[in-house]
């Protein structure tokens, strides 16, 4: 279960943090994340997942651990030092400036790096067309499905080489649930590693190289993503959740 | 009557420029600075100080009354404001900001810091009235029957061209994009990787160096006294709040139009309820219509 | 002997009015978190209504010559300014606290204003004069009268304390403070907010106006200089030094601050020349001012802060 340092782009040791230093929501987590991969975190509601991703981000307290970005310790460090670092992060709600438009909002994506917004711009209407529909109008007026994509290829227009997102299938109707997962995909193809949050266990792991499965704020299980969509215990962590009835 | 609503004029521009400062405080850190009156006393009396030390007078650019002494000394009384601020913030806010405190919380700090601002500038210069300068709106006829005098022009100026400056800094620098994205929405922007932080600091330079510039020409106006601020904030307040909370040029133009119906309140022979004229507005204005002219309803936290 | 005592007692007095003032406050703000930066101008109404209810003709304006009895005027203008909360509360208490704050801030500047300039009800400058003292002439000794004033205030105050005390701990109390934790989730329970919150507004005020007739009464004049938003502040800085919450700390605040602000006077006069009064008022604002500050960053809730309850249920 060990990897070496080397290969790791991102490595977790020991981490406990919440949303005070007094209340730890995540317990001694450590993992591990490899360049190019998909690793998907799973698990039932109040397990942590999204505590462990805002970690990441800065935007919470930790009380001990290590989190080890391309070798380079990022713990207590402010969220625009981290995002600088090479990390974008699409979170679950309140993603998207729905007062400025799709356009503007692309634009602050690569506010950091204006030269390379051009060539970002055509890279992200490649993975998103429907985006160019809504170039002028304003982020508010876009459905569910439509505001998600828009958040993600904001968080793409930096170039990032990790790509953080919470729970990108959340409140989706089946159709924009299914094409999210195909982004996710088609955004790992290009180079991308991404650490994703998600509810939607039998989706997710479809797509992913690996999953980790939290629970109570610990970690139960680790693994590739095809042995743990066979495996038994999901099920008992889950407690009955879809992610093990056949669809 | 025209007379009147000129001079309304001169005093919304004064109004709106102090206004400007307040909305970009409102609309960046989300706090109500009832200290915005007091930062434009400061730079106001720094501007005084400096046109004192350098011995020159406030000299003259043709028929307007102040010339380069009084610019240059409000120039260095934006440094010097702008650094007030910024210690201000750094010894006070930034501990406020990181314990999270509540909106009341700042406001009533904002409270104390007014209050002794206020009176250190009485314990330095005074507690009287002094005269930055000898403003006599002399109208100098420019055509046919048409009178304007000088100084409003140059005031009407330099207000224009704080008011262009503003629009180019927000939407063509850097740090001008990142701070709208704050005001829009702070906890998006921290995610999309904005230094929160230097844009806070930012706005703070920003909002004292237009309380400078607009004290300084408010004293030239009028005079300076300790409680200059005081009287200038419920003005300003309902400057912001007609225009438009969330928009910058509401405060222009709400600054304007707080100017203009107070001049008419002294010309109809209320000049003692002025400050009440501005309030009555104000409060209508919520009640009514609580987004005011250019504002939009609740956006993103 | 009696002399003596006449300046603790004059102290005392007045240590009680702002006492009863921040009493009145802590019900808004402590309670119920509701940010009325007007506390002046309710202690101009209820002082002016007394005034004017009590006291003599006054020449040139409208008002006076009521001569009404003391208590009777006391209790109108603790009416009077319930009902000008009532009306401010009705406009704005659906504001946000900011926005709150500067309406409240306005109606105080507007009340001052009034004060300053409707000279036919209230002589503007040149104020209220000859105003009637309570228990005046009861005994010989002025310096007496003055004890037995005190013993009043003394009387009122505590009876304040008491009430406010069991308010507090009763259910109406305790959906106050739920409203200024968390007001939608108080608002989901299906209480209905903003009358609880007018409610609370009004109780303030009329306490407010309370302190106001008494301070106008005693001190037999008054006028609008007495009014300014340094009240205001005063009143702020006693309630948060002394715990906002806290009726106790309400009470505590007025002593340390006025305390602070007496001993002040008295070493101002007696140190200062008067060349320099100016600047060492000047300083002793500016005191005030650090004082508020410092103890919103270091110590918010106060000296004596509010009793916190594990849960609302137990009591």
């Amino acid at each position: 279960m060990n990897q070496t340092s080397k290969e790791n782009l991102l490595e977790i040791k020991s981490l406990s943090a919440g949303y005070s230093s007094q209340v730890n929501i995540i317990r001694d987590i450590s993992l591990w994340v490899n360049e190019g991969e998909i690793l998907t975190i799973l698990g039932p509601n109040g397990a942590g997942k999204s505590t462990l991703i805002k970690s990441l981000c800065g935007l919470l307290r930790f009380t001990s651990g290590s989190i080890l970005f391309r070798q380079n310790e990022i713990i207590g460090l402010k969220t625009h030092q981290i995002i600088s670092q090479s990390i974008a992060y699409v979170p679950q709600t309140n993603n998207v400036f729905s007062r400025l438009s799709v356009e503007h909002n692309l634009d602050l994506g690569s506010l950091a790096n204006p030269q390379i917004h051009d060539q970002r711009l055509e890279h992200v209407f490649e993975l998103f067309p429907d985006l160019k529909r809504f170039l002028g109008k304003k982020a508010g007026i876009l459905s569910g499905g439509q505001r998600q994509m828009l958040a993600i290829a904001r968080a793409l227009m930096s170039a990032p080489a990790m790509l953080l997102l919470d729970e990108p299938s959340a409140g989706l109707s089946p159709l924009f649930r299914r094409q999210v997962f195909e982004h996710v995909k088609k955004i790992k193809e290009s180079g991308v590693t991404v650490l994703m949050v998600e509810q939607n266990a039998k989706a997710a792991l479809k797509v992913s190289d690996r999953g980790i499965i939290l629970s109570d704020g610990k970690l139960r299980l680790e693994g590739a993503a095809d042995e743990l969509l066979e495996s038994p215990e999901i099920g008992e962590i889950y407690f009955g959740t879809q992610a093990m009835s056949s669809k | 009557m025209i007379q009147f609503l000129i001079d309304g004029l001169i005093n919304g521009a004064i109004i709106a420029l102090g206004a400007v400062g307040l909305s970009i405080s409102y609309n960046v850190m989300r706090f109500a600075n009832f200290a915005q009156g007091e930062v434009m006393a400061v730079g106001a009396y720094i501007s005084l100080a400096f046109v004192a030390m350098m011995g020159l007078g406030i000299g003259r650019i043709g028929p307007v009354s102040f010339g380069w002494p009084l610019l240059v000394s409000m120039m260095f009384s934006i440094l010097i404001t702008a650094i007030v601020v910024l210690v201000t913030d750094q010894l006070v806010f930034r501990m406020l900001r990181e314990k999270e405190s509540s909106r009341i919380t700042f406001i009533i700090v904002a409270f104390g810091l007014s209050l002794i601002a206020r009176n250190v500038i009485t314990l330095i210069a005074g507690g009287d009235q002094q005269f930055l300068s000898f403003y006599i709106p002399r109208a100098v006829e420019v055509f046919e029957g048409v009178k304007i005098v000088p100084d409003d022009m140059l005031i009407l100026l330099i207000t224009v061209l704080c008011v262009i400056g503003l629009h180019t800094f927000l939407n063509q620098t850097l740090m001008g994009k990142k701070m709208r994205s704050v005001a829009e929405n702070p906890s998006l922007a921290r995610v999309i990787g904005i230094n929160v932080d230097h844009v806070i600091k930012g706005s703070w330079v920003l909002g004292a160096s237009l309380a400078a510039i607009s004290g300084t020409l408010h004293a030239h106006i009028t005079q300076l006294d300790p409680e200059m601020g005081f009287e200038l904030i419920l003005p300003m307040f309902a400057a912001l709040i007609v225009g438009g909370v969330s928009s910058l040029y509401g405060a222009v133009l709400g600054g304007l139009l707080i100017g203009i119906s107070e001049a008419l309140a002294v010309a109809v022979g209320w000049s003692s309820y002025r400050g009440a004229v501005s309030f009555l507005i104000l409060i209508l204005v919520l009640v009514l219509r609580p987004e005011g002219i250019l504002g939009e309803k609740e956006r993103d936290a | 002997m009696l002399e003596f005592l006449s300046f603790p007692v004059f102290f005392l007095i007045i240590c009680s009015f702002y006492a009863i003032s921040c009493l009145g406050l802590n019900i808004q703000y402590g309670f119920t978190g509701l940010f009325n930066v007007g506390v002046a101008g309710f202690f101009a109404i209820g002082a002016y209504t007394s005034a004017i209810l009590s006291g003599p003709k006054y020449p040139d304006t409208l008002i006076g010559g009521f001569e009404l009895p003391i208590l009777v005027a006391w209790l109108a203008a603790l009416v009077t300014s319930a009902i000008i909360g009532l009306l401010v509360g009705l406009i704005t208490l659906r504001l946000r606290e900011d926005f709150l704050a500067i309406s409240t801030f306005g109606i105080a500047i507007t009340i001052q204003l009034v004060a300053l300039n409707l000279e036919s009800f209230t002589r503007g400058p040149n104020g209220l004069y000859g105003l009637p003292k309570p228990l005046s002439g009861w005994s010989e000794d002025p310096a007496v009268d003055n004890i037995l004033f005190l013993m009043i205030c003394f009387v009122i105050l505590l009876a304040l304390y008491l009430s406010l005390e069991r308010i507090y701990k009763s259910p109406w109390g305790r959906v106050l403070r739920s409203i200024r934790e968390d007001e939608f989730a108080a608002e989901s329970m299906g209480k209905d907010v903003f009358s609880y919150r007018l409610q609370a507004f009004v109780l303030g005020c009329a306490i407010m106006g309370l302190s106001g007739a008494m301070y106008a009464n005693f001190m037999r004049f008054i006028s609008p200089q007495d009014f300014m938003p340094i009240f205001t502040i005063q009143v702020y800085v006693m309630l948060i030094a002394g715990g906002k919450g806290n009726n106790l700390g309400a009470i505590l605040g007025a002593l340390m601050i006025w305390g602070l602000w007496s001993a002040s006077d008295s070493l101002i006069a007696l140190l200062v020349t008067p060349d320099f009064q100016t600047q060492a008022a000047a300083m002793r604002l500016v005191v005030i001012g650090l004082v508020l500050i410092l103890m919103l960053l270091y110590r918010p809730a106060g000296i004596l802060p509010e009793k916190k309850n594990v849960s609302f249920l137990k009591d």
